[in-house]
This record gives C-alpha cells, sequence and structure tokens, in this order.
C-alpha cells in the first residue's frame, strides 16, 4: 500500500520534473538571447534605445513575478479570450494553454535579469580591447560580435549561474497557472492525499539535485570558457 | 470616455470601489514584508554565526540550512511550512496543555515562513561582511580586553554594516517580492486583494496590471530610501 503511494509519487515527480526542465531550457535559451538584446539596448548612446531597455529592466524587476504571471495567463488569457480573430485562428490552442503563459513570463523576466546582469559585464569589458579591435578596422558590430559580446560573457557566466538557479525556482511559480511542473505535481498529491511531507520533500530534493548538477555544469562552463584562467578557477571551486 | 471614469469608480473608496481593499492590502503586504525581514535578519544572525565558529556541528548545520534553503523554490518552502509548520505547532501546543481549538495567527505564520527563507540569503549576506572586517581590528579589540559580545556590538557590528547593506537592499526588495506567494496560500495581502477584485469584476487584465504597479511604486520608494541609506552608510568612503 505504502510502497504503491511512494512508486506512483516518484513516477508522478518525474513527468512534472520533465515539464520543469523543459521550462528551463526554453526560457533560459530564449530568454538570454532576448537579454543580449535588452543589454546591448541597455548601454546604447541612442535614448530611443536605452530609455525604453531601462524601463523594462526596472518594471520587471520591480514587480513579483507571480503578479506578472497572473497578468499574462489571466490578463492577456481574457482579453485573447474576447476576441474573435484570435479564439478562430490556428494559435488558439496554444494560447489556451498555461505552458505557453508560463514560457512567456519567464522568458521576459529572465530577459531583464539577465539584461542587467549582462550590461555590468559589457561596461566591464576593458576598453583596451575594445580600442584595439578598433585599430584593426572591425565594424562596430563585428567588435560587438567578436570581441564585447564573448569577454562579456565570461565576465557575467559565474552570475549566470546564479540566475540559472534562481530560474530553476521561479519555474515553480508556474503550478499556480495549472502547469504540471514538479512543484505542480507535488502540491497536486498534496491535496489529494492529505500527505503534506512526502510529496513536498521529494520535490524538494529533486529540485536540489537539479540545483547541484545546474552549479556542476555552470563551474565546468566556466573552467572550459577559461583556459587561460586555471588558478582562478581552481580557486573559486573552493 | 464612459469606460474610462467607470475604471477610475471602480479604484475608489468606499463600498464601490476597490481602493480601500488596495491600501489596506498594499499596508500588510508592507508588514509582512518588515517582519518577515526582521525575523530574516534573525535568522541571517545566527545563521552567519554558526557558519563562523570553531564548531563543526554548527558549522554544518549552518551550511545545510544555506544550501537546501537557497536550492528549493520560495513557493515550495512557504507551502511547506505554512501547512507542516502550523499543523506541527499546533500539536506541539496541545501536547503542552493548551485546549485544541487554539488557532495558529496566519499572519505569524507567513512572516516566520518568509522569514525563514530570508534568512538564508541574509546568512551569506552577513557570513561576507563579517569576514571583509579586517583581522587586526578584532586582534585590537581583543587586545583591548574586549568581551566576545562587546567585540561583536561595538566593532565589528558597526564595520560590517557598510559591507552587508548593498545585499540588504537586495534582501529587501526580495522580501517585497516573495511576501506575494503568501497569497496563495490565501492570505489576503496585496496580490490576493488583486486576485479577488479581478476574479469578482471579471476585469483580470486591469486589475493585475494595477496590482503590478502597486508593488511598482513599493519599489521604486524603496529604491529611492535605500540609495540614500547606503550613500550615508558610506559618507567618509566615498569619493568624488
Amino acid at each position: 500500500m505504502s510502497g504503491d503511494f511512494f512508486e506512483m509519487l516518484i513516477l508522478r515527480l518525474l513527468d512534472g520534473a520533465v515539464v520543469t526542465l523543459k521550462l528551463l531550457v526554453l526560457a533560459g535559451i530564449l530568454g538570454n538571447l532576448a537579454a543580449v538584446g535588452v543589454a546591448v539596448a541597455r548601454v546604447s548612446r541612442n535614448p530611443l534605445l536605452r530609455l525604453p531597455a531601462q524601463g523594462f529592466i526596472e518594471v520587471i524587476r520591480g514587480t513579483p513575478l507571480l503578479v506578472q504571471i497572473y497578468l499574462f495567463y489571466y490578463g492577456l488569457g481574457a482579453l485573447f479570450a474576447q476576441m474573435p480573430e484570435i479564439r478562430g485562428s490556428f494559435l488558439w490552442p496554444y494560447l489556451r494553454d498555461g505552458f505557453f503563459y508560463a514560457v512567456v513570463a519567464l522568458v521576459v523576466s529572465t530577459a531583464a535579469y539577465s539584461g542587467e546582469v549582462l550590461r555590468g559585464a559589457i561596461l566591464a569589458v576593458p576598453n583596451g580591447e575594445v580600442e584595439a579591435a578598433r585599430a584593426l578596422g572591425l565594424s562596430r558590430f563585428h567588435i560587438l560580435r567578436f570581441v564585447i559580446l564573448p569577454r562579456a560573457l565570461r565576465i557575467c557566466l559565474p552570475t549566470l549561474g546564479g540566475e540559472t538557479i534562481l530560474l530553476l525556482k521561479a519555474t515553480a511559480l508556474t503550478s499556480t497557472i495549472t502547469v504540471m511542473d514538479m512543484m505542480g505535481v507535488a502540491n497536486f498529491i498534496r491535496s489529494q492525499t492529505f500527505r503534506v511531507y512526502e510529496p513536498l520533500l521529494a520535490a524538494a530534493v529533486i529540485y536540489i539535485i537539479m540545483t547541484f548538477v545546474l552549479t556542476r555544469g555552470f563551474l565546468w562552463l566556466e573552467r572550459r570558457l577559461s583556459p587561460d584562467r586555471p588558478a582562478i578557477i581552481k580557486e573559486m571551486r573552493h | 470616455m464612459g469606460a474610462d471614469t467607470s475604471l477610475w469608480q471602480l479604484l475608489s473608496f468606499g463600498d464601490s470601489g476597490w481602493g480601500d481593499e488596495f491600501l489596506r492590502g498594499a499596508i500588510l503586504t508592507i508588514e509582512i514584508s518588515l517582519c518577515a525581514y526582521g525575523v530574516g535578519i534573525l535568522f541571517g544572525l545566527l545563521g552567519a554565526w554558526a557558519k563562523l565558529t570553531r564548531s563543526r556541528s554548527l558549522r554544518w548545520l549552518g551550511d545545510l540550512y544555506t544550501t537546501t534553503v537557497r536550492a528549493v523554490p520560495e513557493l515550495l518552502l512557504i507551502i511547506l511550512l505554512y501547512y507542516t509548520g502550523t499543523t506541527e505547532l499546533k500539536r506541539l501546543l496541545v501536547a503542552i496543555g493548551f485546549s485544541d481549538n487554539i488557532e495558529i495567527n496566519a499572519f505569524a505564520a507567513a512572516v516566520v515562513t518568509l522569514g525563514f527563507v530570508q534568512g538564508a540569503y541574509m546568512t551569506e549576506v552577513f557570513r561576507g561582511a563579517i569576514q571583509a572586517v579586517p583581522d587586526g581590528v578584532i586582534e585590537a579589540a581583543r587586545s583591548l580586553a574586549l568581551k566576545p559580545r562587546q567585540r561583536f556590538r561595538l566593532i565589528v557590528l558597526p564595520l560590517m554594516i557598510r559591507y552587508a547593506l548593498p545585499g540588504m537592499s537586495n534582501l529587501w526588495l526580495v522580501a517585497l517580492k516573495d511576501s506575494s506567494l503568501i497569497s496563495v496560500v490565501g492570505f489576503s495581502e496585496l496580490l490576493f486583494t488583486g486576485k479577488t477584485a479581478a476574479a469578482s469584476t471579471k476585469l483580470y487584465f486591469f486589475f493585475y496590471l494595477f496590482t503590478a504597479l502597486v508593488y511598482l511604486f513599493l519599489t521604486v520608494c524603496s529604491n529611492i530610501g535605500l540609495r540614500y541609506l547606503n550613500r550615508r552608510v558610506n559618507r567618509g568612503f566615498v569619493r568624488a
């Protein structure tokens, strides 16, 4: 009896873990790509790019992610449902699904938080390297693409690792809009069986394992991307 | 035009509007965040102390606290602590002789839960700040024969504040935003008010947007205050 419960619990939680990882990978990739655009706009000298980026970062980082998720899912969802042209379109099956809004909210949030991190890193790129690239006759786009961004990425990689763990934890919030991620599954089993400890603690353990793997993965990546600084990396492993 | 005026009416005070409900929700959010922040500082000081002692088991306990709490989603911890914490505490109180119709205050449960999560992050902030205080200063205090408690209160605390404040400022904003998670367990703070208003008027977009604006107002005001505070503790250190 009890063995059946635990078998069911683990299987269901693993189903949820797949959804959690899907959210993490989708939002991590799309969000960080968008963050590059946000960061470049944020450091631009053109106020038409800089000010909207600054406002975007300020608004997203100044409001709880849960409110943003509700705003997208319930707010936009209700508005879309009133528009016949959207209801009738081929996109409607996606626009009705909580998963879609979860990804959108997480992407927007990641774009703002990582964008701010990347902005700091772009400003930390040594000026001499940019000047050297300019002296070699690289175009402004090439300087950005081949000098500034790769350098900035390496500078902020440890911080981005931390942001990714925050993103993993943020995916749990999507369970409030019917997404059956690991948190959603755990909470569902809790409410169905009135067992509080088992589902939530088991989910917590899986989250801890995921965090551990992510931390290790980012350390490995840092080492891979910084072959010139073995001493620093060794130091950081402690 | 007509739609505009009716939307403003929805935010008015009194029976017809949601203005007073939102104000009450915002005040509760500030109260929860402030109390949770205070509890977090207590947990953080305890945690930093545990991590920096010579006792190996205390250090292990401190490490366990920060690594697990920081690796698990806040929502999960809140649901876990909120449901188990209240029933376990009730069982404990009944066991030591209270009658079993006592109710655990929802506000206190929310505050302790959020504070416990805050404390893990606060521990790391304090640990770093305490370690940033130069050894020589502490040795000097020791050679002046200050007792450990005096050493902490008179020497370490005033010096570490300057290092801890940026991290603490950040955590205040986190506390303010994380307090919204309490709405999931049905506590009627700001987001819960927004939820109720949205559901009963069916104006989801409008009320969630308004809720977001109230949070934004709170964080922007906090930012202004924190910037002033950071400048103030760094006076004498700031260079032109």
